[in-house]
């Protein structure tokens, strides 16, 4: 049985998990191709016009995997951390059934809710609908969930505590070929969602093209679990949204940590949370005095344009670095 | 202290005596105008929704009267209105002014805390004067959601052009001087005679609209350029499904809306916060209640109705019922809106001739 896993949004963050999982139970993996113009543009098409871009790109990789998979993954994430009050964006949440709607040619979804709110018996109840779908024994179907969460535990824990920061990037960004920095580079936290910062097309290289320029890209990702539950005590009252709690810890945590030269946030135009994120990061880093800079990517971002205000915003911290 | 609150329709009314039977001074917000709307939307992220934006404006000509702390309402999200007052206050501050909030958090997840809260504004009263006051504000919006309710059904019959509102005008006036149960209630009866008592034209058989979507831009006429008010005069029935008693009931001390969701079940089988799964769901109990069309109202970028009218395409199309999406920003326009109703008025009127065999 072949599974079709889209690669964006969640992917970036949970394939380890999805990988582990589905090569447990026997099944194959097909990933969509790698974010391009023509997915962009299926994207556009079939989502509705309201839609920010990572939820129209997922449409698009969607539509990518129409007759490449038997089943193809659109999992509800509701809860996958152990903080009770969080969970996704409501558009993640209704992921599954926004696609439903929008098209009708297409392999069954696989719409795995999890939920680690919930109790036992409610896990049981939806692996055995899972486990039935894909032809084994829900039993087995947990055994393999929970081997696939520690494979994703301790990925994780590698990314944030055993990779220098060179090292993780070329894990993310799947490329080994990348530059290592000199040490006397500038330092700047590149924070976004996984699924802007890492996919190349979307993003216009926007780290590689800092790489290039010899900065430090230190990412979300770097920041160890117990470092970002501390810089949450920062705020009066958590984010709802798992993604954005991560993005606004650790800019807070980078910021603690001293020797930040700055900070760009990297949005996708239409996104809700990061309406909120933006302002937030803006105002801690402001008190930190530290330059920052939001850099928001739709279906017409050029690289020109992101390279001119990259290197406008890295050549002022240069300029700020020397003065000092 | 002076206080003040959100505006959200009517209740402005009901929560100013709210304010000064408990002792304080309340700062009555202003009906959002467009500065209003150009101050929060200068102050606010772009992408902000529109609420947030009407809102930081609100507050803001609110401290240019003297307001020294907000009360206003929390949630658990994961829409982003149940984070706006912590981020309004990170804002307000980082503008220098030194003002207080008070967030009503939903009590039936930190019971201790939002009685902590509400202690805080009801301190130096006893128990008795604070449900009094308490008790008297709740029945005076139910009051005031059953006159304006009454308007829509009975502006569209009105012979004479404006006379609903201008009852309705004296209406507000009647309640707002009401400041016991007492005469809340007899209010009412006077209201509701001086509403029944405008010539009505019973030969007319309006259309039926339901009005859906995000609670701020319904209950608001001044964010959504009185739409319900505009359709009446276009001899329109329509209704809202939603007031701010049965939201406030529903989310605060009942777990209500079963009924509503389960509609929405064979389309959207999840809560994806705001009224979402509501707007999908009474779209199909107004379908089957023979409404004529549906308008989904939602503030620019809003979350989750995004996400429902994403699935209410599928839904209108399956159910054959007209649906209209308006999104609102800072920059939409009166005579759009206009337009796009008259449009879909007329589309309707056309449905329901050809559903009666009436060749077009």
């Amino acid at each position: 049985m072949k599974i079709g896993i889209p690669r964006t949004l969640t992917y970036y963050a949970y394939y380890p998990l999805w990988e582990s999982f589905f090569k447990e139970l026997g099944c194959r993996i097909v990933v969509s191709d790698k974010t391009s113009k023509a997915i962009l543009d299926d994207g556009v098409q079939y989502a509705v016009n309201d839609a920010c871009i990572p939820i129209k790109l997922f449409h698009g990789h969607v539509r990518n995997l129409k007759d490449k998979a038997d089943y193809i993954l659109v999992p509800r994430l509701m809860n996958y951390t152990e903080e009770k009050t969080v969970t996704y964006c409501p558009k993640f949440l209704g992921l599954a059934d926004m696609i439903r709607a929008s098209m009708d040619d297409l392999p069954p979804l696989l719409d795995i809710k999890i939920d680690m709110r919930q109790k036992r018996r409610y896990h049981r109840e939806e692996f055995k609908r899972i486990a039935a779908l894909l032809g084994v024994s829900p039993r087995k179907a947990m055994l393999a969930f929970l081997k696939a969460r520690l494979h994703l535990s301790r990925y994780n824990a590698i990314l944030s505590r055993k990779l220098s920061s060179d090292e993780a990037l070329r894990v993310l960004l799947d490329d080994s070929g990348l530059p290592a920095t000199p040490s006397e580079s500038l330092s700047l936290a590149v924070v976004g969602y996984p699924y802007l910062l890492y996919d190349e097309f979307i993003s216009a290289g926007l780290i590689k093209k800092l790489l290039k320029m010899g900065v430090r890209v230190l990412t979300p990702e770097m920041v160890p679990r117990r470092e970002l539950n501390r810089a949450a005590k920062e705020l009066p009252k958590d984010l709802f949204w798992t993604f954005s709690n991560q993005v606004v810890r650790s800019s807070i945590r980078y910021l603690q940590g001293g020797g930040l030269d700055g900070i760009i946030h990297v949005t996708a135009f239409g996104c809700g949370p990061d309406a909120m994120v933006d302002k937030l990061i803006e105002l801690e880093a402001k008190q930190y005095g530290v330059p920052f800079i939001c850099v928001s990517l739709d279906e017409h971002t050029g690289e020109a344009g992101i390279l001119t205000r990259l290197e406008a915003f890295v050549d002022m911290l240069e300029f700020r670095r020397d003065r000092k | 202290m002076k206080i003040t609150f959100p505006h959200m329709g009517t209740s402005p009314i009901a929560f100013r005596m709210l304010i000064e039977k408990l002792g304080h001074q309340p700062v009555m917000p202003k009906r959002p105008s467009e500065r209003t709307l150009s101050l929060g939307s200068h102050y606010a992220p772009e992408f902000a929704c529109l609420p947030f934006k009407i809102l930081l404006g609100t507050y803001l000509e609110a401290l240019e009267e003297g307001a020294e702390m907000v009360i206003t309402s929390g949630g658990l999200g994961p829409c982003r209105a149940g984070y706006y007052a912590v981020l309004h206050e990170k804002i307000l501050k980082d503008l220098g002014y030194d003002i207080d909030f008070i967030v009503l958090e939903p009590p039936q997840k930190r019971a201790v805390d939002f009685l902590k809260k509400l202690k805080k504004i009801t301190s130096g009263n006893s128990m008795s004067v604070v449900w009094e006051a308490l008790s008297t504000t709740w029945t005076k919006i139910k009051v005031l959601d059953e006159i304006e309710s009454m308007t829509y059904e009975i502006r569209p019959f009105e012979v004479n052009k404006n006379e609903t509102t201008q009852a309705f005008e004296e209406c507000l006036k009647i309640i707002d001087a009401a400041r016991t149960k007492e005469q809340i209630l007899s209010g009412r009866d006077k209201c509701l005679r001086l509403l029944n008592s405008i010539p009505a034209d019973a030969s007319r058989n309006p259309l039926k609209v339901g009005i859906i979507g995000e609670i701020y831009v319904v209950l608001e006429p001044a964010a959504n350029f009185d739409i319900q008010r505009v359709l009446g005069e276009m001899g329109v029935i329509a209704r809202r499904s939603i007031y701010l008693l049965n939201w406030t009931k529903d989310n605060t001390f009942f777990k209500g809306e079963e009924h509503i969701k389960h509609a929405a079940r064979p389309y959207l089988n999840q809560m994806v916060g705001g009224h979402g799964t509501l707007s999908v769901g009474n779209t199909v109990l107004y379908s089957r209640e023979g409404y004529d069309g549906v308008i989904q109202l939602a503030p620019f970028a809003c979350i989750p109705e995004i996400v429902s009218k994403s699935i209410l395409n599928k839904v209108a199309k399956d159910l054959d019922i007209p649906l209209l999406t308006l999104f609102l920003d800072e920059q939409t326009g009166k005579a759009g809106i206009n337009t796009r109703l008259e449009a879909f008025v007329d589309l309707m009127y056309s449905k329901r001739r050809l559903k009666q065999g009436v060749v077009v």
